[in-house]
C-alpha cells in the first residue's frame, strides 16, 4: 500500500512502515496479530499518558481557581508531579481488610478499568485513525461504558464497609439513571448523521455543520448526562469526600486504588472525546493535522469539566435522581421528537438546521422556566417557616 | 419586665415553702429554691413569668453541700438575668429533679453535671456520661478529686472490649 | 421521636447504623455522630462528645485569674478575641473593675473583626461541606482571614491565641500602623463580602440544597438555649449586644438582621448580613476612638487580683452565640468555680430534631450551618 508521509498521516505512516518491515520475514497471520497487539498497546498507552496529564491538570486548574499555585515542586512548574504520584501509589502497601470478600475485592478494580479502557476502541483520533471502525461504534461505546457500574457495585460490596455500600447503592442508582438521557441524545445525533459509526458521524458533521450548533439543547443535555456518567462535580456525590469519604474505594490502597484512579481519568478522557466526536466535529478543522485538532478539542472540553468542578457545590443524590428522571428524560424525549420531525419532514438541510436550532433554544428556555418555577415555589413555602 | 419584688411575691404566693432564701449583696439577683419543689417552680417560671431561656446549668462543690445553679433569661418578654440555686445537702447521693421537659437546653448540661460532679437528675431521659468515657469511675470536678496522671494499665480495664454504639 | 417505617407485605426493610466518626473531614473537629438510616433518610441521630475534653474547668481552679486567660483562647480557637472578652467581662463584673474608654473601643474593633472573620470562615466551610470540593470558597475566605489575622498579630503579638483582652482593659496599646491598615482593610472587606454575596447567594444548586433543610422553629430554638446567628435566622431578634448593652455597644448604630426561614439558607444569609453590620460598627469605632490609657489594672495588680467573695455570670455575643462565664470566688486569688457556658454545646441540642427526615448529605450541611467549634463543645 502506498505510504504517504505527512504530518497529518504520520501515525498511520509509521504503522504501515512497521507492518511492511515485519511482513518481510514473518508469516501474514503473525504480522496481523502483532499489529493488532500493537494497536492495543498504543491505546493503553494513550490512556495512561492521558491519565498522567489529566491528574496533573486537575490539580493545577483547581489551584488556579483558588488563587494558589498547585504542585510546583517536582520539575519545572510541577510537571513531574504525576510521576511522583504514580511511584507513590505503586509502592504503597496493598491492604485487604480481614473481613472483606477477597474475590470481589480484587476483581472490582479490574472490571472498572477494563470497562473504561475498552471504550477507546471506537474513538476517532484522526482522519483514518480509529482502532476498530465498527459500524455500531456508538452502541458499542455506550454498552461497554456501562461495564464499570458492575465494578463499582462489586467494590462496594466486597469492601464490607457500610460507607462503601452506601456509595455503591448511590452509584448504581445514579449511573443507571443517566444512561437514559445519554442514550436519547446519542440517538438524536445518530438520526442526523444517519449512521452509528463514529467516523461517519464526524464526516456527517463536515457536511451539515457541527452538531452543537445545530442542537444546542441536546448538547447541554448530553453534557450534563455525561458529567453524571463520569462522576464529575456537580454529580460527584458518589465520591464525596466531605460525607462518605471517597465512597466505594474507601478500603483500597496501593495499586488497586491506582487502578480506580486510572479508570476515572480514562473514563473522563473517553467521555470528553466522545462529546467532541458527537458534537464538536471530531477531528475536523482547517490546516492543523486532524489528530491535533482532536486532542485540542478534547482538552478544551476537559478543561470545561474541571472548571465546572471547581465552581459548583454538589447536588444531593435524591435531587440528582429527581433531575435525571423528571427533567432530563422528558427533555430528551422532546428533543428526540423534535429532531425526528425536523429531520424527516424538512428536506433542505440548511432550513432544517435553522429550525432545529430554534427548537432547541425553545427547549432550553422551557426546561429552565419549569425548573425555576418549581424552585421558586419551594422557596416561597420556606419563607417564615421558623415562625409557624 | 418584672421587678425583683414582683418575682419574689408571685413565687412566694404560689409556692410558699419552696423559696428558701434570697441572699443579700449578690451581684446577680439570686433565689434559693428547695430541690423537691424545683420542677413545679420551673414550670411556673416558664409559663407564668415568661422565663423561657435557660442559659446555664452548673454545679458548685462547697464543703457542706452541692449547689446546682441555673441562669434564666426571658427572651420574648425581655427579662434580665435570674439565678436560681438548689442546695443539695446529701453529698453521698445528690439527687435533683431534672427540667429537661421544661427547657430542652438542660439536656446536655445536666448530663455534664452528672458526669463531672456526680449529681443525679431524676427523670432525665438519657443520663449517660457525656465528656468522660462510659466505664470511667469517679467525678472529676469534685473538690476531693485528685488531679493526677493516669497510667495506661490503670485505664485499660475501664475500656470496653467492644465499643458500644 | 423516631420515624415509623411501615413494613410492606413481602419486603422487609431494615435500618442501618453508621458512625460518622471522630475522624471525618466534615465534622468540624473530633465530633462523633451515630446515624441510623433507612436507605438514605436519617431516622435517628445521636451525638457523642468528649473527644476534645481537656478539663479546662478543673485545671482553672488551680491557677490564678490571670493565668486562666490563655485557657480561654483555646475554647473557640477560631475566635480567640471574643473568648478573652467574655472572661474579662465576667471577671470585671465579679471584682467591680472599671475599663477605660480607649480599651473599650479597641475591644469593640477587634471583636467585630473577629466576627467578620468567623462568619466568612463559616460560609466558606459550609460550602466545603456542600461539596465545592477543591476548597475554592474556603481558600478565598482564608485569604481575607489572613489579612485580619495580620491585624490581630500586630495588636496582640499572636495570630490565633491572642490573650489580648484581660480584666481591666487590653494588654498593650495598638501600634501606629494599626489604624491606617485597618482603614484600608475595611472597604476591602466590604467589597469581599459583596463579592461573596454575588457569587454564592444566587447559586441554584446551593439553593436547592439549602432551602428548607434543617428548619429550626423559633419556639424550639428559645427553649433549647440556642443563641447567635442560628437563633436570629429562626426569626427571634435577640442579640446580646442590644439586650445587655455590655461594653459600649449602646453608642453604636447598627441593626440586628433577622431571617424567618430558619433553614440553612437563612443562616447563610444571616451571617452575611451580620458581617456587614460588623463592618459598620468598626467604621464608627475607628472614627470615635479616643486617646487614653488602655488598662486600669496593670499586670502587677492583675496577677495578684483577689476578688471579694461572690459570684457573677457574664456573657457576650460571640460570633457563634452566647458565650458566658460563671465565676465563683472565695476570696483567694484562684477561682473556686470556673464555669464556661459553652456556645456550641447548646447550639447542638436540637441537632437530632433538625436532621431527622433528611438525607445523609443534609446532616453534614446542617452541622456546617450551625457552625460549631469542638474546643468550645468539649472544653
Amino acid at each position: 500500500m502506498e505510504n504517504v508521509w505527512s504530518i497529518e498521516n504520520v501515525w498511520n505512516a509509521i504503522g504501515m512502515a512497521l507492518q511492511n518491515w515485519l511482513a518481510g520475514f514473518l508469516p501474514a497471520w503473525l504480522v496481523t496479530l502483532i499489529m493488532d497487539l500493537l494497536v492495543i498497546v498504543v491505546l493503553l498507552a494513550i490512556g495512561i499518558v492521558a491519565v498522567l496529564i489529566l491528574s496533573f491538570l486537575e490539580r493545577k486548574v483547581a489551584a488556579r481557581a483558588g488563587d494558589r499555585y498547585g504542585p510546583n515542586r517536582w520539575g519545572p512548574y510541577g510537571v513531574l508531579q504525576p510521576f511522583a504520584d504514580a511511584i507513590k501509589m505503586l509502592i504503597k502497601e496493598d491492604i485487604v481488610p480481614h473481613v472483606a470478600d477477597r474475590f470481589s475485592f480484587n476483581l472490582a478494580p479490574v472490571i472498572v478499568t477494563v470497562g473504561a479502557v475498552m471504550t477507546y476502541a471506537v474513538l476517532p483520533f484522526g482522519r483514518n485513525m480509529v482502532a476498530a471502525n465498527l459500524n455500531i461504534g456508538i452502541l458499542y461505546f455506550a454498552a461497554v461504558g456501562s461495564l464499570s457500574i458492575i465494578g463499582l457495585l462489586t467494590a462496594g460490596w466486597g469492601s464490607r464497609n457500610k460507607y462503601a455500600l452506601i456509595s455503591a447503592f448511590r452509584s448504581v442508582a445514579q449511573l443507571i439513571t443517566y444512561e437514559v438521557p445519554l442514550a436519547l441524545c446519542i440517538i438524536c445525533v445518530v438520526m442526523l448523521a444517519g449512521s452509528l459509526s463514529t467516523q461517519d458521524i464526524v464526516l456527517a458533521q463536515q457536511e451539515r455543520g457541527w452538531f452543537f450548533l445545530l442542537m444546542p439543547g441536546i448538547f447541554i443535555l448530553y453534557f450534563l448526562a455525561a458529567s453524571a456518567e463520569m462522576i464529575r462535580c456537580p454529580f460527584d456525590l458518589l465520591e464525596a469526600d466531605s460525607e462518605i469519604v471517597a465512597g466505594h474505594f474507601i478500603e483500597y490502597s496501593g495499586m488497586k486504588f491506582a487502578l480506580f484512579f486510572l479508570a476515572e481519568y480514562i473514563h473522563l478522557f473517553a467521555g470528553s472525546a466522545m462529546m467532541v466526536t458527537l458534537f464538536f466535529g471530531g477531528w475536523l478543522g482547517p490546516w492543523l493535522p486532524s489528530w491535533l485538532w482532536f486532542l485540542i478539542k478534547t482538552f478544551v472540553v476537559i478543561f470545561v469539566f474541571m472548571w465546572i468542578r471547581n465552581t459548583f457545590p454538589r447536588i444531593r443524590i435524591d435531587q440528582v435522581l429527581k433531575i435525571g428522571w423528571k427533567v432530563m428524560v422528558p427533555a430528551g424525549l422532546v428533543g428526540l421528537a423534535i429532531t425526528g420531525f425536523v429531520d424527516k419532514l424538512i428536506a433542505d438541510t440548511l432550513i432544517a438546521g435553522v429550525v432545529l436550532f430554534v427548537c432547541n433554544i425553545a427547549l432550553i428556555v422551557g426546561v429552565s422556566y419549569f425548573m425555576g418555577r418549581a424552585q421558586r415555589q419551594k422557596e416561597m413555602a420556606a419563607e417564615g417557616a421558623a415562625l409557624r | 419586665m418584672l421587678t425583683h419584688e414582683e418575682i419574689l411575691s408571685r413565687l412566694r404566693e404560689r409556692f410558699p415553702e419552696a423559696v428558701l432564701d434570697v441572699p443579700e449583696g449578690m451581684i446577680d439577683f439570686t433565689i434559693v429554691i428547695a430541690p423537691q419543689a424545683w420542677h413545679d417552680v420551673a414550670l411556673f417560671l416558664r409559663d407564668e413569668l415568661g422565663y423561657d431561656f435557660l442559659t446555664n446549668v452548673t454545679a458548685v462543690d462547697w464543703p457542706d453541700r452541692f449547689e446546682v445553679v441555673y441562669h434564666l433569661y426571658g427572651v420574648q418578654a425581655g427579662h434580665p438575668l435570674l439565678t436560681i440555686k438548689l442546695p443539695v445537702t446529701d453529698k453521698e447521693n445528690p439527687v435533683v429533679p431534672s427540667v429537661v421537659d421544661v427547657w430542652r437546653s438542660a439536656d446536655f448540661q445536666e448530663r455534664e453535671e452528672y458526669d463531672l460532679m456526680g449529681i443525679r437528675f431524676e427523670d432525665h431521659p438519657n443520663l449517660k456520661r457525656i465528656m468522660m468515657w462510659e466505664g470511667y469511675e469517679g467525678h472529676p470536678l469534685r473538690k476531693d478529686f485528685q488531679n493526677r496522671t493516669y497510667s495506661y494499665a490503670e485505664l485499660e480495664p475501664t475500656r470496653k472490649a467492644t465499643p458500644d454504639w | 421521636m423516631s420515624v415509623q417505617i411501615p413494613p410492606t407485605e413481602r419486603l422487609r426493610t431494615d435500618t442501618i447504623q453508621i458512625n460518622m466518626g471522630p475522624h471525618h473531614p466534615s465534622t468540624h473537629g473530633v465530633f462523633r455522630m451515630v446515624l441510623t438510616l433507612d436507605g438514605e433518610t436519617v431516622v435517628d441521630l445521636e451525638p457523642r462528645f468528649g473527644y476534645l475534653h481537656r478539663g479546662i474547668e478543673k485545671t482553672a481552679e488551680e491557677r490564678t485569674y490571670v493565668q486562666n486567660v490563655p485557657f480561654t483562647d483555646r475554647l473557640d480557637y477560631i475566635c480567640g478575641i471574643t473568648n478573652n472578652w467574655a472572661y474579662a467581662l465576667a471577671l470585671e463584673k465579679l471584682a467591680g473593675i472599671e475599663v477605660p474608654e480607649r480599651a473599650e473601643y479597641i475591644r469593640v474593633i477587634l471583636g467585630e473583626l473577629t466576627r467578620v472573620m468567623n462568619h466568612m470562615l463559616a460560609i466558606g466551610f459550609l460550602w466545603n461541606d456542600l461539596g465545592a470540593t477543591t476548597f475554592t470558597p474556603v481558600v478565598y475566605a482564608f485569604r481575607e482571614r489572613e489579612r485580619i489575622l495580620d491585624l490581630i498579630e500586630m495588636a496582640a503579638g499572636s495570630r490565633m491565641m491572642p490573650s489580648y483582652i484581660r480584666a481591666g482593659g487590653v494588654v498593650a496599646d495598638l501600634p501606629e500602623e494599626f489604624m491606617p491598615r485597618l482603614q484600608k482593610l475595611v472597604p476591602h472587606l466590604k467589597r469581599f463580602i459583596d463579592e461573596m454575596d454575588t457569587m454564592l447567594t444566587k447559586n441554584e444548586i446551593f439553593r436547592a440544597r439549602a432551602v428548607g433543610v434543617g428548619v429550626l422553629k423559633a419556639k424550639d430554638a428559645i427553649n433549647a438555649g440556642i443563641s447567635g446567628p442560628v437563633l436570629r435566622a429562626s426569626g427571634v431578634p435577640y442579640d446580646i449586644r442590644k439586650v445587655d448593652s455590655y461594653s459600649i455597644y449602646d453608642r453604636f448604630d447598627f441593626e440586628v438582621p433577622v431571617h424567618t426561614a430558619g433553614d440553612v439558607y437563612a443562616r447563610y444569609l444571616q451571617r452575611l448580613a451580620e458581617a456587614r453590620q460588623s463592618l459598620r460598627i468598626i467604621e464608627q469605632a475607628m472614627r470615635d476612638i479616643p486617646e487614653g490609657p488602655v488598662t486600669s489594672l496593670p499586670y502587677k495588680q492583675l496577677s495578684r487580683l483577689k476578688p471579694p467573695k461572690g459570684e457573677a455570670y457574664g456573657r457576650i455575643e460571640s460570633p457563634k452565640g452566647e458565650l458566658g462565664f460563671y465565676l465563683v470566688s472565695d476570696g483567694s486569688n484562684k477561682p473556686y468555680r470556673f464555669r464556661i457556658r459553652s456556645t456550641s454545646l447548646l447550639n447542638l441540642t436540637l441537632l437530632r430534631e433538625m436532621c431527622i427526615g433528611h438525607k445523609v448529605a443534609d446532616v453534614v450541611t446542617i452541622l456546617g450551618s450551625i457552625d460549631i467549634t469542638l474546643g468550645d463543645v468539649d472544653r
